[in-house]
């Protein structure tokens, strides 16, 4: 350990590959570059620690982040992690005090988005390993601004996340080469498309589309790019997992 | 993308392409049927000359991006007309209902200025209702499908429903082959998207509204696919637009449950939440099959 410790301050762009779990080690060769005493180390539990890297300020954020890493397979996790977003936000609608008391047409709503965001994770994780892919680690969802208890707050968090998804899905597509993935990819953001026109049309209804998610003046759906997705996305992930994306492909 | 249908084409040219290449043909049989662990998206790969990006990029669109734009824009001229004239119709449909088809209508006509000035003077020439027939009696030469289409709102909702689902399918199965030009496919994944924000509203609204609970696919439907929802709101018509197209390896019906190789039925996913999780693309051809019945 005191081998570890007295390594150098690690450099932030050795650590591309931060879309791994952090290590132990990890942690440890970083704290030392934080400046974090050996003993605190030794008394502290590793939550402790992982709070204690996460709020100094001479922390590089490469290594709190996940990178969603490059190519295709960027892609994919780029995916995923919004995917895992969306089903641990269903997970917790489900077992909600707002959930015991909707209507039974929203209950029979969010037990099919439960059940359909659950899929795509499963899916997409288990399609990038088959494919020789590395899918990134389980995130950790901050959904402290979410009230559970609130049909208000949660239905204007599930209008996010699906209007969100489909911009999401809809920027990436062109990013990708390989036409198999971008099929697959085309049949998920359709069905987010049909959640995020009735979970609006649940809210009022006639909203299905709007201004707010269609030109005007095309009649197209806007996109975001992976940058501006995480922006928001990265409001809903805690402190170790705020995702990055900057190394995907830009075309 | 339809590896199989290039080998049948280089079977046209070459008959015997499957017995000069008798190894590959068993490989793309495994392809045919998804393989296991995804093999199919091994190939791209290997026929990456075919596939790769770098060959779209020209200045101009390639024939075969002017053909799906061309075919998208026969399809936006199919639905819009149909809703225009729903939209006119007398009492069809009232109040919050007429207010939403107009919202769908004034997208499916800026869709069609879309394509329109993208392909520029490669667009096909406008299509009229001259061109169509709802009651799908082909102008008189048949007995009508749906006789009541335009008095009904009923009838008109369903096959509202029929056709953007159709469409939904189309622009899913189109996209992969515009990945060459990415201005291009995103547009195309921009129009996918509002078609299946709108025909999840058809569902909805023939459900009853969003508080209504789902009952039978044919009178009110989840607004998403459930399986091949029973082949849909009038399954003697309906069935081929929740089916198998050719071929059913690449566009499996509404119900597949295999994604990529991957079983998604499992101890914690059923057979209707796996279907319901992913869409379906169809190919041009069972598209226009759909569509025939209300070309006159």
């Amino acid at each position: 350990m005191s081998k570890l410790l007295s390594k150098k301050p690690v450099n932030a762009d050795s650590e591309k590959e931060s879309s791994t779990p952090l290590h132990r080690r990890t942690f440890l060769r970083y704290t030392a570059g934080a400046g974090v005493a050996a003993g605190t180390l030794a008394l502290t539990g590793c939550d402790d620690i992982l709070e204690e890297i996460f709020n100094n300020p001479n922390v590089p954020p490469s290594l709190i982040e996940v990178n969603v890493g490059s190519g295709d397979f960027g892609v994919l996790n780029f995916a995923y992690a919004l995917e895992q977003l969306e089903a641990a936000f269903y997970t917790k609608v489900v077992a909600s005090a707002y959930y015991t008391g909707a209507s039974a047409a929203e209950r029979q709503i969010f037990s099919d988005l439960e059940a359909h965001e659950r899929i795509h994770r499963d899916f997409l994780k288990t399609a990038i390993k088959a494919n020789g892919g590395t899918p990134i680690r389980d995130l950790d969802p901050d959904f402290t601004t979410v009230d559970f208890t609130s049909r208000t707050s949660v239905l204007a968090t599930a209008k996010a996340f699906e209007d969100l998804g489909v911009a999401a899905y809809n920027g990436a597509g062109k990013l990708i080469s390989n036409p198999v993935y971008l099929g697959l990819a085309g049949k998920i953001v359709s069905v987010e498309a049909r959640h995020a026109s009735l979970i609006r049309d649940l809210i009022a209804n006639g909203t299905f589309v709007g201004p707010d998610v269609v030109d005007q003046t095309t009649g197209l759906e806007m996109s975001k790019t992976p940058a501006q997705v995480v922006a928001i996305a990265n409001n809903y992930l805690k402190k170790g997992s705020k995702l990055n994306v900057s190394n995907l492909p830009t075309e | 993308m339809n590896i199989l249908n290039i080998i049948s084409e280089i079977e046209k040219i070459d008959p015997e392409v499957y017995d000069r290449l008798d190894q590959r043909r068993t490989m793309f049989k495994h392809f045919a049927g998804f393989g296991k662990k995804l093999a199919v998206a091994a190939v791209p790969f290997a026929m990456g000359a075919m596939f790769n990006k770098a060959y779209g990029q020209t200045s101009g669109l390639s024939q075969q991006i002017k053909d799906v734009l061309n075919f998208a824009l026969r399809l936006e001229y199919l639905d819009s007309t149909f809703y225009n004239e729903g939209v006119n119709r007398p009492g069809l449909l009232t109040g919050q209902d007429r207010a939403d088809l107009i919202t769908i209508t004034n997208d499916e006509f800026n869709h069609i200025k879309f394509l329109r000035n993208v392909l520029g003077a490669d667009a096909i020439a406008p299509l009229t209702a001259n061109n169509f027939d709802y009651t799908g009696s082909k102008g008189g030469t048949r007995a009508p499908l749906f006789p009541d289409v335009f008095t009904n709102r009923a009838t008109f909702l369903a096959v509202a429903q029929g056709l953007e689902d159709t469409g939904v399918r189309a622009y899913k199965g189109g996209a992969p082959l515009l990945i060459s030009n990415n201005t291009i496919l995103e547009a195309a994944l921009n129009i996918h998207s509002v078609e299946a924000r709108h025909v999840a509203h058809f569902r909805t609204m023939r459900r009853g509204g969003p508080q209504a609970l789902p009952g039978s696919p044919q009178t009110a439907p989840k607004s998403w696919i459930s399986g091949n929802d029973a082949g849909g709101p009038s399954p003697a018509i309906t069935l081929p637009i929740y089916g198998s197209g050719n071929p059913a390896t690449a566009y499996p019906s509404e119900a597949n449950t295999v994604q990529a190789g991957v079983e998604l039925v499992g101890p914690f996913a059923t057979a209707a939440q796996a279907s319901e999780a992913f869409d379906e693309p169809l190919d041009m051809a069972s598209v226009l099959a759909i569509a025939s019945n209300f070309i006159k």
